[in-house]
């Protein structure tokens, strides 16, 4: 008991600390800066394409990986959960070494006019980069938890299986699926480490949080890290939420 | 018209071998066999959901082994009815006439639900119907595509009695109107009275093809035998005589029953087990006495069986030990006694 509660205080206590630590006035003043309001705003806004891109393959891809055995599946699993054990400084390392201006997709990006580096394209394969595990995982789940039956029995009944598709497997997945997304959304904006090494501008929230500690200070820094963490347990009630209604 | 030629699938352990039937347009084709002989997985295959090794299936002549499951005009009920649960009944029922219009769809949906007593359910969701709901929902959802042929898993196995003497009138009035079914089933009572005819399977082989009288009465084999353990299988009808029930074979054969309604015709059935034979009249409670001739001895795994000429052919079964004390021989005269809760009616 003692030890659950000493766990759980470690947990609370710098979150509640953080939060108590700006006066109301202050928080409001900060909100009223252009550049916190831009910087969460980008956020928020790549962050969201990044989910909302990348869900249309990883989603049917999900299915693929609920539905079917194939050679190698241990090994692809074990692929997608990569980016949540690897080093994000080191995931964006190797992320930049693949869009940088001098490689391949570089240069397609180049092409289209937009240079990974610095851009919000950049932040977005990033942010995606180390989120996607979370929507694949809870997406494959929620796949598996439909019969395989209702399927077969929609095929049988003259439809195709992209309309079996869209019309018995994602409606009957959607809360897993949704709890995936929502999931991937707030891992992918709370991302600092893969980031910073592909754009440092322009500055996502994570970022500015930093380069306020290290420019002005503590004092400084505090107020933004409140406002954005408020902003990321929204998120996470609403995932909360959801989920809770999934289980009942 | 199915055909089913040389299906063979390794499953790993277990076996489709070389199965061929034909199920013919207007049949009802009653497939019966223990659990696990591969019966459903022999639906499975002629839906699409699973494919042959070898062998080919042919639908009206053509070759749709390998078709898309969704170009087969094929309807299946699982034994599971597997409902979307997301939709109302009536949207189950739609879900098959996608790019139809819209008032055909109300109309077939309709006449569907007219014709299956479900009118009442259509705008109930799926969790909240009974099972016997569930399962005409399930007949309806596949019957509203027209499919050539209706495939049924189990249909009445899980079912209450009650119901299953509804939905049994339900699948012969469907029959009637024409539509070819298959219907797979391991409980021979339960559909007896549907089939016109009858395929029994074990370890993924047919065994054994024909009408119920041919397979009932001439079992090619002592599985087919033991498994559909009643070969005195008669047509009859029920009379009253003094206020007590017989039913009567083709044969002129009488025997007393305890349950049914008087005019009704179907199926007597006895267990050669239930006939008692003795060499004098017995002096018993039981009903049904008579005498009979002795035609044919032979000796099965299961027993001893006794094949009596009394107006119908009767088959006992006995052990060797009475055998022996009733010193039994071919044209001897014997004496059949067969309580009348031994002998069981289907209405059909």
């Amino acid at each position: 008991m003692l030890l659950g509660a000493l766990v759980l205080l470690f947990i609370v206590a710098p979150v509640a600390g953080l939060l108590f630590s700006s006066s109301p006035l202050k928080l409001f003043e900060t909100i009223k800066e252009q550049e916190v309001r831009q910087s969460i705003l980008l956020t928020l806004l790549v962050s969201f394409t990044a989910t909302a891109l990348f869900a249309v393959a990883a989603i049917p891809f999900s299915w693929l990986l609920a539905r079917y055995d194939f050679p190698l599946k241990r090994l692809v699993t074990a692929i997608i959960d990569l980016p949540v054990v690897i080093p994000h400084s080191a995931a964006g390392i190797a992320l930049l070494g693949l869009i940088s201006r001098d490689t391949l997709l570089g240069r397609i990006g180049s092409a289209a006019g937009i240079n990974f580096v610095g851009h919000p394209a950049g932040i977005m394969l990033a942010m995606a980069f180390v989120s996607l595990p979370f929507l694949i995982n809870a997406a494959r789940d929620g796949f598996m938890s439909v019969p395989v039956r209702l399927e077969k029995a929609a095929l049988t009944l003259g439809a195709s299986q992209a309309r079996v598709f869209l019309t018995i497997s994602l409606p009957l997945a959607w809360r897993n699926i949704l709890s995936g997304l929502i999931l991937m959304f707030a891992r992918g904006m709370s991302e600092f480490g893969a980031v910073i090494i592909i754009a440092y501008h322009p500055m996502i929230t994570p970022i500015m949080i930093y380069e306020r500690f290290t420019s002005f200070g503590l004092k400084y820094a505090q107020p933004v890290a409140v406002i954005f963490i408020l902003i990321v347990l929204l998120f996470f009630l609403l995932l909360r939420f959801l989920s809770n209604k999934t289980s009942r | 018209m199915l055909e089913l030629k040389n299906i063979s699938r390794n499953f790993g352990g277990f076996d489709l071998r070389d199965i061929n039937f034909t199920v013919r347009k207007g049949d009802y084709f009653l497939l019966l066999g223990p659990s696990g002989a591969g019966k459903s997985l022999l639906l499975e295959m002629i839906a699409g959901l699973t494919l042959p090794d070898s062998g080919s299936v042919l639908l009206n002549g053509s070759d749709i082994t390998t078709m898309s499951i969704p170009a087969r005009r094929i309807g299946i009920v699982f034994q599971d009815h597997a409902i979307f649960p997301h939709m109302t009944v009536r949207k189950n029922l739609a879900y098959s006439l996608h790019g139809l219009k819209k008032d055909e769809t109300e109309r077939r949906i309709t006449n569907i639900s007219s014709r299956l007593l479900m009118t009442g359910l259509l705008d109930r969701k799926p969790a909240t119907l009974s099972g016997g709901e569930l399962q005409r929902v399930a007949l309806a959802r596949t019957l509203i595509r027209e499919p050539e042929i209706l495939l049924l898993d189990e249909p009445l196995s899980s079912i209450d009695a009650r119901i299953k003497s509804d939905l049994r009138r339900l699948l012969r009035e469907i029959h009637r109107g024409g539509q070819t079914i298959m219907h797979v089933t391991h409980d021979y009572e339960e559909a007896l009275s549907l089939a016109t005819r009858i395929a029994v399977m074990d370890h993924g082989k047919i065994l054994q093809t024909g009408t119920p009288a041919e397979v009932f009465q001439h079992p090619r084999n002592g599985f087919v035998a033991h498994f559909i353990g009643v070969r005195n299988f008669f047509p009859a009808k029920l009379i009253t005589v003094e206020g007590l029930l017989y039913a009567v074979t083709g044969g002129d054969l009488r025997i007393r029953i305890n349950d049914g309604q008087e005019n009704e015709t179907g199926f007597v059935m006895i267990r050669g087990e239930d006939i008692v034979l003795s060499e004098r009249p017995l002096e018993s409670s039981a009903v049904n006495s008579f005498p009979g001739i002795i035609s044919e001895i032979v000796k099965t795994p299961f027993g001893i069986d006794i094949s009596v000429e009394c107006g119908e052919l009767l088959h006992a079964v006995i052990t060797e030990q009475s055998l022996a004390s009733l010193h039994l021989e071919e044209e001897k005269t014997v004496w059949l006694t067969i309580k009348a809760t031994a002998v069981k009616f289907i209405s059909g």
